[in-house]
């Protein structure tokens, strides 16, 4: 039961990092178009990718 | 084939529209360092091969920085630079590209700049972390862990639980401490007070060393309640504002003319009456005012919803905001701006804006009941459990606490808005764009359908039906049609044109001297004589002979010296569907009725085609804004679908309304649905979803009935352990969530007759 003592807190600062993260991609507009994302990948010549605003 | 519109095809259309530069420049917005942005919608974006052509389309153009497509929203935002081009060509730009463009602004669909929706969604992200951390630590104490192993998985959840809570509680227990400093309730008290409770109630118990800590109830209940509320928040009224939109139409000063025949610009607020005012062509009105001398064609589209120019002469009124269309008239105010027609519009307006807020949705009105209902049940378990056990305040305040917590309405909370959300995306597959989660509420109570005529029920553009009598020189009638770029006369060529032989010998007709006549018609000469396309009466005083009793007196007719005269009867062209939409919502039992400012006989006509009873034509805005509210006053709600600015003030005042995306910004504004296809079957689509929406609302509300019957009576009697009450608020909300996701199979598919998206191609 000892390794209880460093496995919480590691799966308390994991799950952190993953908040951090989300809230991140949230403020910076990576949810802002789901459906886009998921079709640019068909999009050929990412060297014209146009810059986000 | 590819999903996207043809280029080349659409060309002939819809480049020929004017771009309406005005109302796109409503969505744009200065950056103040020489670029502009602008935010566009694009209801035809569908696939990779159409934000790439978008995308590099524009960025291609002059004068544009950068294009960037947003598929969900079907926006498009473009910077430019100011000096190298403007909204007018970026719109045209755009629809060189094969795609129709609207203002984004009023679609409303999400605004970048939300804070309240960017708060809720971060404590919905805390919420759900702590959910699913503490929710881990509790199964491992459901699941055996005992003793000081559970001891501590309670204290770790207990640390997690209460910061997180009191972050993302905070949507419920401000209003909370709103509501109860103006002593009064709603459904945010008992949502905070069992959530402080069962904090409060479960550290004393881990801190005790005793083992029912309900620390993951209250962090999956704020987690649950607070997807309720975002999707809510999304669903939320969006401001209307149309009214002030309405007053960007009148002219901000006029030009006085002075004694000496020059003239003066002053401020519109300085305009006496009596005062006289010369109106250069391309100008609007700015007061009432009659005509002294001169005559003009003038759109009175504001006054009326026609578009067709109408030609006012010396002693006609021009109502303020009326566009002078061609040439400068003098003309004496009337009244002053104040007083002006305009003015009484905006503040009608103003008033139907007003009192449309009052309405309450069916979860507010279900929370008044609710609360206090909630209240007294967790007191009476507190006092039956004092009674019984003896004053026992443990096991009593444990009890009342159990009920706080079960009757918590998670599954209430998301009835609504979770059939919001899914209702909004369905409508908007079919380029339906809903702005405000209570007007499907509104919309399944709907007892009468309002049409607008022109641009509503019809296209707007004139269709020729036939030909009264023989025309012996058909070919010289094509001729003159040709000559008019009046609405009018393009029927008569779409007309004549089909006839195969005519067309070669139009072109062999030499016309010489040809006129047009403002408000009468064309004029040529061939072969010496005169020969007149246009109004009965002018042409009649050619060719001398009535052209009978079936002309009506807005029918085109054809005549010249020595050829009789023959009519040729004018109709609207039918929107796409509106005859189906029309069957259909009366079979639903609604009543349909058409309310237009054209003339009698034009209304009769398309009444007749469509088969409605109920019409009423001629009407001024104001007169459709009277008999709108009589109708509302008598109780029976109504759906009004226009698109005029003469049916602003309607939409605003009915019930519910809807307006094609074709329609004026003004009456987008005031609209809560805006149908960006060309089929009126979108009327009868919102229609079917609100109904379904409302059956699946109240299957919710009884699913939540449900739950609650078997769970109160279990916590009242103290059977519920924070297992027991983890699984069923669980299992309430996914049922009631899965419940409304049914409305995609009971909606199914497309309408037949909506514009049908082509199968996705990937190239």
């Amino acid at each position: 039961m000892t390794g209880l003592l460093f496995l919480v807190p590691i799966a308390l600062f994991l799950g952190g990092v993953g908040l951090a993260a989300f809230l991140w991609c949230v403020r910076s507009g990576q949810f802002d178009d789901l459906d886009g994302a998921a079709e640019r990948i068909l999009i050929d010549e990412d060297q014209t990718e146009p810059p986000r605003q | 084939m590819s999903c996207c519109p043809d280029p080349v095809k659409m060309q002939g259309g819809a480049l020929e529209a004017v771009v309406r530069e005005g109302e796109l420049s409503a969505a744009t917005h200065d950056l103040f360092d020489g670029r502009m942005e602008g935010d566009f919608l694009v209801p035809d974006m569908k696939c990779a091969a159409c934000i790439r052509t978008l995308e590099r389309g524009l960025q291609n153009a002059p004068g544009i920085l950068s294009a960037r497509a947003n598929l969900t929203q079907k926006r498009l935002n473009v910077v430019w630079q100011q000096e190298l081009t403007d909204t007018g060509s970026v719109g045209r730009n755009i629809e060189s590209l094969g795609y129709t463009v609207m203002p984004f602004e009023t679609a409303a669909l999400t605004d970048e700049k939300d804070p309240a929706g960017q708060s809720l969604l971060t404590s919905l992200a805390v919420a759900g972390f702590a959910a699913a951390n503490v929710m881990l630590l509790s199964v491992s104490v459901w699941a055996g862990a005992d003793h000081e192993t559970a001891q501590l998985f309670h204290l770790i959840s207990g640390c997690i639980a209460v910061p997180a809570v009191l972050f993302a509680g905070r949507p419920f227990f401000r209003p909370a401490i709103d509501a109860l400093s103006k002593g009064r309730l709603n459904m945010d008290v008992p949502i905070s007070l069992a959530v402080i409770l069962a904090l409060l109630f479960s550290t004393f118990e881990t801190l005790s060393g005793g083992d029912r800590a309900y620390f993951d109830a209250a962090v999956t209940l704020i987690f649950f309640l607070l997807i309720g509320r975002y999707l809510d928040h999304l669903m939320r009224r969006r401001a209307r504002g149309a009214a002030s939109r309405l007053a960007s139409l009148a002219a901000r000063g006029g030009l006085k003319i002075m004694p000496d025949d020059s003239v003066a610009y002053i401020p519109v607020s300085e305009i006496l009456a009596g005062m006289r005012l010369r109106v250069p062509a391309g100008e609007r009105f700015p007061v009432d005012s009659e005509i002294l001398y001169g005559a003009a064609s003038v759109d009175r589209s504001f006054v009326t919803g026609e578009s067709d120019p109408v030609l006012l002469q010396a002693g006609a009124v021009a109502e303020a905001g009326t566009l002078n269309l061609d040439r400068p008239v003098d003309v004496r105010a009337h009244r002053t701006a104040k007083s002006s027609f305009l003015a009484d519009m905006i503040r009608l307006m103003a008033s139907a804006e007003e009192s449309k807020g009052a309405f309450v949705s069916l979860a507010d009105r279900l929370a008044s009941i609710y609360a206090p209902v909630v209240h007294i049940l967790a007191f009476a378990a507190f006092v039956f459990w004092m009674t019984v056990t003896g004053g026992d305040w443990y096991v009593s305040l444990y009890s009342a606490i159990a009920v706080l917590i079960i009757t918590c309405p998670c599954a209430l909370g998301l009835a609504v808005p979770i059939v919001h959300v899914v209702a909004a995306t369905r409508l908007f597959d079919d380029g339906i764009l809903m702005k405000d989660g209570t007007a499907l509420e509104r919309l399944a109570d709907v007892r009468t359908a309002f049409f607008d005529k022109t641009g509503t029920l019809t296209t707007g553009s004139p269709e020729v039906t036939g030909m009264n009598g023989d025309v012996s020189r058909p070919d010289i009638a094509l001729a003159l049609s040709r000559q008019s770029r009046h609405p009018f006369s393009g029927g008569v060529e779409a007309y004549l044109q089909a006839r195969p032989d005519l067309n070669a010998r139009a072109k062999a007709v030499v016309l010489s001297g040809s006129v047009e006549v403002p408000g009468c018609g064309v004029e040529g000469r061939v072969d010496g004589k005169r020969y007149r396309l246009g109004r009965g009466a002018w042409v009649q005083e050619l060719s001398g002979n009535s052209a009978g009793k079936a002309a009506m007196d807005d029918d085109v007719c054809f005549g010249g010296e020595g050829v009789p005269c023959v009519s040729f009867p004018v109709s609207e062209t039918l929107r796409a569907g509106a005859e189906d939409t029309v069957a259909r919502v009366r079979e639903t039992g609604i009543t349909p009725a058409i309310i237009s400012g054209d003339r009698p006989a034009r209304v009769e006509r398309i009444a007749d085609r469509l088969a409605v009873d109920e019409r009423h034509s001629g009407l001024t805005p104001a007169e459709k804004l009277r008999m709108i509210s009589a109708a509302e006053e008598r109780g029976e709600k109504c759906l009004v679908v226009g698109d005029g600015l003469n049916d602003s003030a309607a939409l605003a005042a009915g019930s519910v309304s809807m307006a094609p995306g074709s329609a004026t910004d003004v009456s987008r504004l005031a609209a809560d649905f805006v149908f960006t296809r060309e089929s009126l079957r979108a009327v009868d689509l919102t229609l079917k979803v609100a109904r379904t929406a409302r059956w699946l609302v109240c299957e919710n509300f009884a699913l939540a009935l449900l739950y609650n019957c078997i769970a109160i009576p279990a916590a009242f009697f103290g059977y519920v352990t924070p297992l027991t009450a983890a699984i069923a608020m669980s299992a309430s909300s996914i049922v009631v969530i899965a419940n409304s996701l049914r409305l995609r199979w009971l909606v199914p598919g497309r309408v037949s007759g909506m514009a049908k998206p082509p199968e996705r191609v990937v190239q």
